[in-house]
This record gives C-alpha cells, structure tokens and sequence, in this order.
C-alpha cells in the first residue's frame, strides 16, 4: 500500500464520518419527522456510500474491496426508496406538519 | 443543591462525549497512527444520538425512521472495522445488514399506512 493510496482512501473514510455525524445531528435537532427525514437520508447514505468508497481504495481490487462497492451500489439503489416509503407511511398515519411549514402538496393532490 | 449535583453530571457527561469524539482526531496528528483503529467510536456516538430518537421521539414515524438510520451506520461501522483488522467477512455481515434493513423499513412504512402484510 503506497502513501497516496493510503491518504485518498483516509480522506474519503474522514468525509464520510464527518457526514454521518452531521446527519444524526438533524435527527436530533430538527423539528419535524419529514425535516429529519430529508435530513438523514440523504447525508447517513451518502456518507456510508463515502465509506464504503474509502474501504475500496484502501483495500484495491480484491474480494474485500468489490465486497464493498457491491454494499455501495446496493445502498444506493435501496435506501431512496425506503426513505420514499417511511414518509408516505408517516402522512398516511396522520402525522402532523411543523406548524410553520409553508405547503403541503401530497395533501393537495389528494384532494 | 440539587442544582449542583444536575450541573456536575451533566458535566461530567458532557466531557465523556466530547472525549468519545475527539479521542480519535487527536491520534490524526501524528502520521501513519492507527485513526482507523479508534474511528467507530465517532460512529458509536451516531448511534447515541440514533437510540436518543428512537427513546424520545413523540410518533411512531419518528422511531421508524431512526431505526432505519440506524440500519445505514451499522454498514459503515461494518466497513470501518473490516480495514484495520483485515478481515472480509465484516462487509459480508453489512451486505446482509443493508438487505434487512430494507426490508424492515418497507415493512414498518406499511405498518405506519395501516394496511395488511399481504396486500
């Protein structure tokens, strides 16, 4: 393992924490379930995908690094629409908005 | 009094949390050091906030989607312990994780909806 294989794939790892803490601190603070929807799923994904990217170019071209761009695409491709699904499910149950929110378009098209 | 005892614990908490996310930066100073080795604790600290949401949240939505957060970090802790122990069946582990916390999340999207599992 050379020296600049070693800092990219540090470097892609350090981005990829700074991005998940972040997340999980809009999950925290924000006020609302869509809010900290929006807010976590989107960073903690993308933030895991940067991991997942700095495993690969940690450990090249081997069983382990194709092991991890596999968990990469696959959270890619299945964690939009599960986010999609838990904030229909939360409108249909009748959770309310944050009071101050501007508008309410899934309302709209339904009536 | 009691003001006193509130202020001291939550001094002393305060401290181990910051403690728990700087202890792994200060070991990037010096070059070529083990941050990889001492990096999930930042994770572990994710998890925190996670099950703090999940305790505390004031809908059930609110704990679906902390729990499906929490299905996503446990990837990357995953991926993050399988490079500095060299061991590759930890990102078989976060393969499986992944598909199984999609399809809990689907499942608790059509809980939340109220409708049948065999719809």
């Amino acid at each position: 393992m050379n020296s600049l294989q070693h800092a990219a794939g540090m470097i892609f790892i350090v981005i990829g924490l700074g991005f998940d803490v972040f997340g999980c601190i809009g999950l925290i603070r924000l006020p609302d379930v869509y809010n900290r929807l929006q807010a976590t799923t989107k960073c903690v994904t993308l933030g895991t995908c940067s991991i997942l990217l700095g495993t690969f170019i940690l450990k090249g071209l081997g069983t382990t690094g194709v092991k991890a761009i596999l968990a990469a695409i696959f959270l890619l491709l299945t964690s939009p629409v599960a986010a999609h699904a838990l904030a229909r499910g939360a409108h249909k149950s009748g959770v309310k908005l944050w009071p101050k929110s501007v508008a309410d378009k899934y309302e709209q098209d339904r009536n | 009094m009691k003001n006193l005892r509130w202020l001291t614990g939550f001094g002393i908490l305060a401290a181990s949390i910051l403690f728990v996310m700087l202890y792994p930066i200060l070991s990037l100073l010096s070059w070529q050091s083990g941050f990889l080795a001492h990096s999930f604790f930042i994770l572990m600290l994710c998890f925190a906030m996670c099950l703090f949401r999940v305790m505390a949240g004031p809908t059930p939505a609110d704990r679906a989607v902390a729990i499906d957060t929490l299905g996503i970090l446990i990837v990357g802790f995953c991926a993050i312990l399988s490079v500095p122990t060299g061991r590759d069946w930890y990102l078989d582990i976060a393969i499986a994780w992944a598909l199984q916390s999609f399809i809990g999340a689907l499942a608790l999207a059509k809980y939340l909806e109220g409708r049948g599992f065999d719809e």
